[in-house]
This record gives C-alpha cells, sequence and structure tokens, in this order.
C-alpha cells in the first residue's frame, strides 16, 4: 500500500512535469531539452524566495514565471534563429545552469522548516505524503482546466494546427513561429512549475535535480500513450497524470524488490524498456494473427 | 490488447503489494531494531563512511541479521529516487536512519520529524537547515560533520611549496560542500600572502580541460572534498605529475589516488564515530535532540610516497 500511496503522490506532481512535456513533444512536435533545465529553474527560483521570506504560494508561480521566461529563450532561437528544436533546447539548458546556480548563490538550497505550500497543510496536520498528494491533485487540475480553456482559444487551436500541419497552418495564415513560442512558453512554465513544487515537497531545490527530468517526463507521456491510444486532448491530460503514477510505481517497485543499490538504473531502465516496447510487442503479436 | 497491458500492470502492483507486505513482517520480528541507510551516491569516502557506520554498529553487539535489520539504500544521485527511498524507510518505522551526505540528509528530515536521524557526511548542518546550532541540534537529527581542517591543510601545502606565487583551487561549482570549502580555503592562501586562482568543473568530462589549464598558471594546487574530483582523481594526479605540481586535497582518499598529501579525514573512522551515535540511540540512552554534531576525531597525515619521489620531493621533509 505504502509504495502505490507514495507513487500517486508524487505522480501527481510529476505529471504536471510530463504535460509539459507533452504539449512541446505531441502537440508542437518538437523535442525539447530546456525541461532539464527549466524544472531546476523553478525549483531555483521558488526556494531561494521562500528563503527570503516571500509566500510560498507568490514563490511557486515566480517559479512558474521562470520557466516561461526559459521557453521563450527557446522558441525564439528555434523559431528567429532558426536553430534546429534539440539544439536550441541543449543551449538553453546549458545557459540555465549557470542562471541557477546564481539564483540559488550555492548548489543547494534547504528548505527545513521554511514556509512551503506543503508545509501549509502539514500545519493542517498532514503528513509530508499526503500533503504533497493534496497539492499535486489541486495544482495538475488548475493546470488541466486551464489547459482545456486556452486550447478552446483562436490561438489554441492555431497552436494545435501549428503541431498538426505546419504548411497548411502557414497557408491558413498562423503565425506558425508565434504560436510555437506560445508553446514553447507554456510548457516550460508548467515544467518549472512542477520543479516548483518537487522542490518544496523535497525540502530542498538541488542543482543538479534536473538530470534525467525529459525521460520521467517522456516515459510517462508514452506510457499513457501505450495504455490509451487514440483520446480526446483533456482525456489524454488525465491519462498522463495516470502514466506518470505508474512511472513512479515501477520506480518504486524495482526499489521494493531490493535490488542491489548499484544496479537500481539498470533495473529501472530494463522495466521502463518493457513497457515502452510493449506496443511494438503488440503489433507483432496482432500481424501473425492477421497470417 | 489492451486488457492485457492493464492485466499486467495490475499483476505488477499486485507483486508490490506482497512485497510491501513481506518488508512489514519482517518489521514485526521482536528484539530486531530496523537501521536505514541512506546514501546519497556512489563514492569512495561515502562508501566507507558507510562501512566504518556498519562496522561499530557490530562491534557494539548489532549485527546484521542477528538483532538488527539494516536496509542500505543509495540512491545514486538521482533527486526522485531519493524522495522515494526517504519515504520508505520512513514507512519501514526505522529505530534509527543514517543519511550519507547533505540532500539525503535534508530529504528523510523533511520526511519525518519523530525518527532519529543521524547524518554524515553534511559539511554545515546548520546553514543547511538540519540542526539549529551544532551543540544542541534540538530536533529529531544529529551527526557527524565532515568539515576538514582547511587551516591545517592550506598551511601544509604551502610548507611544500614556500616559494609558492599562486595556488589553484579546482572544485565543482554545483557542489554546495566545495564551494564553501574553496572559499574558506582562498581566504586561508591569500591571508598568507599568497595569490589564489580558481578554477571550476561542473561535470567530470570537464577536468581534464581545466586542469591542465590550471597547471601551468600555478605552483601547487589545493582541491576540496568535492565529489567530481575525487571521481577524477587519477587524471588529476597524471596531470600533476607532468607539470611536477603538488595537490593538497581535502579528502585523505584522494591522496592514495593521485594527490601529495593532505592532514585528512579518515572516513572510516568518521562513520565509525557516527555509529557510536546510533548506538546510544538504539540503546535508548540519548536522543539525537541532546546529541551535539560532532566533527572528526582523527586527523592523519598522508602522503602518497609514489607521487612526491615523482614530484622530486623527500616524503620525508612533508609535514
Amino acid at each position: 500500500m505504502d509504495i502505490i500511496i507514495s507513487s500517486v503522490s508524487q505522480g501527481f506532481l510529476w505529471s504536471i512535469m510530463a504535460i509539459g512535456v507533452y504539449l512541446t513533444y505531441r502537440i508542437l512536435d518538437v523535442a525539447d531539452l530546456t525541461a532539464e533545465a527549466s524544472f531546476p529553474l523553478g525549483a531555483a527560483i521558488s526556494a531561494s524566495q521562500i528563503v527570503s521570506g516571500t509566500s510560498p504560494l507568490i514563490a511557486t508561480i515566480m517559479g512558474l514565471g521562470g520557466g516561461v521566461l526559459a521557453g521563450l529563450v527557446s522558441g525564439l532561437l528555434h523559431t528567429k534563429l532558426k536553430i534546429p528544436a534539440l539544439l536550441a533546447g541543449i543551449l538553453t539548458m546549458t545557459g540555465l545552469y549557470s542562471v541557477n546556480l546564481r539564483i540559488m548563490g550555492q548548489a543547494n538550497v534547504s528548505l527545513l522548516g521554511k514556509k512551503t505550500v506543503m508545509r501549509i497543510f502539514n500545519d493542517l496536520g498532514m503528513t509530508n505524503q499526503i500533503a504533497t498528494l493534496v497539492v499535486g491533485v489541486i495544482a495538475s487540475l488548475i493546470v488541466i482546466l486551464f489547459l482545456f480553456l486556452f486550447f478552446r482559444t483562436a490561438i489554441g487551436l492555431a497552436i494545435h494546427a501549428t503541431g498538426n500541419n505546419i504548411a497548411m497552418s502557414e497557408a491558413n495564415g498562423i503565425n506558425t513561429d508565434n504560436m510555437k513560442i506560445i508553446g514553447y512558453m507554456i510548457s516550460n512554465g508548467l515544467i518549472a512549475l512542477s520543479g516548483a513544487l518537487m522542490a518544496q515537497s523535497n525540502g530542498y531545490a538541488d542543482i543538479s535535480m534536473g538530470i534525467g527530468t525529459i525521460v520521467i517526463g517522456l516515459a510517462s507521456v508514452i506510457i499513457s500513450e501505450v495504455l490509451f491510444k487514440d483520446v480526446s486532448f483533456v482525456k489524454r491530460l488525465f491519462l498522463i497524470i495516470l502514466g506518470s503514477i505508474i512511472y513512479r510505481f515501477i520506480i518504486s517497485l524495482v526499489l521494493y524488490l531490493g535490488v542491489a543499490p548499484t544496479d537500481l538504473k539498470l533495473f529501472s531502465a530494463i522495466v521502463l524498456t518493457i513497457c515502452l516496447s510493449s506496443p511494438l510487442i503488440k503489433n507483432k503479436f496482432n500481424k501473425k494473427k492477421h497470417l | 490488447m489492451k486488457k492485457n497491458v492493464l492485466k499486467g500492470l495490475v499483476g505488477l502492483a499486485a507483486i508490490g503489494l506482497l512485497v510491501g507486505c513481506g518488508n512489514k513482517d519482517n518489521g514485526s520480528n521482536e528484539g530486531i531494531q530496523k537501521v536505514g541507510i541512506l546514501q546519497y551516491m556512489e563514492h569512495k569516502s561515502l562508501d566507507k563512511a558507510r562501512e566504518g557506520f556498519i562496522a561499530e554498529l557490530k562491534d557494539a553487539g548489532y549485527e546484521e541479521g542477528k538483532n538488527i535489520d539494516i536496509d542500505s539504500l543509495n540512491s545514486q544521485g538521482d533527486q526522485a529516487n531519493l524522495k522515494s527511498m526517504s519515504e520508505k524507510l520512513v514507512k519501514e518505522k526505522s529505530d534509527v536512519i543514517l543519511t550519507i551526505a547533505t540532500p539525503a540528509a535534508i530529504s528523510v528530515a523533511t520526511e519525518t520529524t519523530g525518527i532519529p536521524i543521524i547524518f554524515t557526511a553534511v559539511t554545515d548542518a546548520v546553514s543547511a537547515g538540519l540542526v539549529e546550532s551544532n551543540e544542541k541540534p534540538g530536533k529529531n537529527i544529529t551527526g557527524t560533520s565532515d568539515m576538514v581542517p582547511i587551516d591545517k591543510q592550506t598551511n601544509l601545502l604551502l610548507s611544500i611549496v614556500p616559494d609558492a606565487k599562486t595556488i589553484g583551487i579546482i572544485y565543482n561549482s554545483s557542489e554546495e560542500n566545495s564551494v564553501i570549502q574553496a572559499k574558506l580555503a582562498k581566504e586561508a592562501i591569500e591571508k598568507k600572502g599568497v595569490k589564489v586562482k580558481e578554477s571550476t568543473v561542473t561535470s567530470t568530462n570537464d577536468v581534464q580541460q581545466v586542469m591542465t589549464a590550471l597547471a601551468g598558471e600555478v605552483d601547487g594546487v589545493y582541491i576540496p572534498t568535492d565529489n567530481t574530483l575525487a571521481n577524477t582523481m587519477s587524471t588529476v594526479g597524471e596531470i600533476a605529475k607532468n607539470k611536477k605540481l603538488p595537490i593538497v586535497t581535502g579528502a585523505a582518499e584522494d591522496v592514495k589516488v593521485g594527490a601529495l598529501a593532505t592532514y585528512g579525514i579518515d572516513y572510516e573512522k568518521l562513520g565509525r564515530q557516527t555509529g557510536k551515535l546510533a548506538v546510544k540511540i538504539l540503546k535508548g540512552d540519548a536522543t539525537p535532540a541532546d546529541l551535539a554534531v560532532e566533527t572528526s576525531t582523527d586527523l592523519e597525515l598522508v602522503v602518497n610516497k609514489d607521487m612526491a619521489k615523482a614530484l622530486g620531493i623527500d616524503p620525508s621533509t612533508i609535514k
């Protein structure tokens, strides 16, 4: 039971990150590596703000804002300077490393005993885990509601169109560059929001907390796609929450199975490979049946 | 097909439940106390600290499988895993949790204010917010600091190269412990009227280049207890050998691999010192709130004789 609660509570926080990754990866059809730096950027901004006495809610929103700016930079590099998306992301990511260090002033900012969003719920008598769950549920629902409303507006529809068929969108008078930039900004804003909340749940922001986040995001998205193929946009967002819960569950499971610490990453990779390759295996089976 | 995937996941969940329950059963064995260990990353000094801790428990009559149950975890430097592992150790109702390195300590301290936590290999517990003060920790956490005697170490370096004009300091700018130590070392060296040139790396990939550049400009190098540099110390040592450059490090472990000398902390002994704190808590003789944070009591002069010969220095003159 423990690992289920643990996976669910962390899954909700990670899902905000995964939804951010989904927006660029699937909706805009670009692979954006900015995530690896906008995640710790959100953490860095919110943690250093909280330490200097800003209210946790405002600090979290400032973290989100930082991510939006990071997305703007990557978006501009990609669209205006015509740098390939992968490289644009890497450039922003590399640069942000120094920025993050500057913001924190050190490699690790501790939030022990500080007033965080989680603390508000801790004070109501909840354990850190339950507080994380409550915050995660509230935050992810707000995010999904926002995206649901936003992608019904003219701009939202234009972003969708840009990702689907860029030539057709341009022919219809959509400024695809701007749409991409907006997509980048929302995506990285969400990723930074996830980082800001994660730092408050973990009790610290650390310069290296971004490493591997893009994998976590992509894995969550793909697990959700493996489970349910063609679903509507909003359903997909909810399924990404499920995907990131399952991802965390898999990792926890590997942990609980008592794998030797040195083999942890290998086992995580193997289990994930099995999950992620299941569509291929599925297809092979189907083909054989038809023969 | 969709159903099969779901079935698989339900199966996984079932296994998870079984495993979860299995762990709980172990815990109910009477007379067996639970010790959780959470290590931040794989690293020589940190490993030594863990080994020393376990050895000390054993000497005090606490042996794995007999009267204690040790759950030793290592997050491999992964922050998300660190969180899951902290939750696991807290949920297992450990009687005491050993945390190795600062992120591990903060992570567990965030999860529990009830279970006693002992930390080691934390440089500055106060600035990490772990304790209110080193003398009176006040909460459920105390431990040992691995703050090195930087003054002694920098003096040692300056005594090896008395005519030095510039001393280099190289460290990973993203390791907080290193940043603190580099700052202290810089102050100590400049106080003696010697210039300091700082170089920083951000990963092991940078070390070769940055060290080569630094080696050409300085008369000696000081390296704090830095995980990245520790992991690349043999590379660093090779460069130093070629340039006839003496290196003094923060950690004694690093001297064996590629540096020249240091007054260092023996991490195994530090681990044993940490183990003594844990034994007091396991016996119920003390709570973390009253146990002051300790620094290493065992400092030893470590000299790498092979390196000294390669540099043309008589090892017996180093002291």
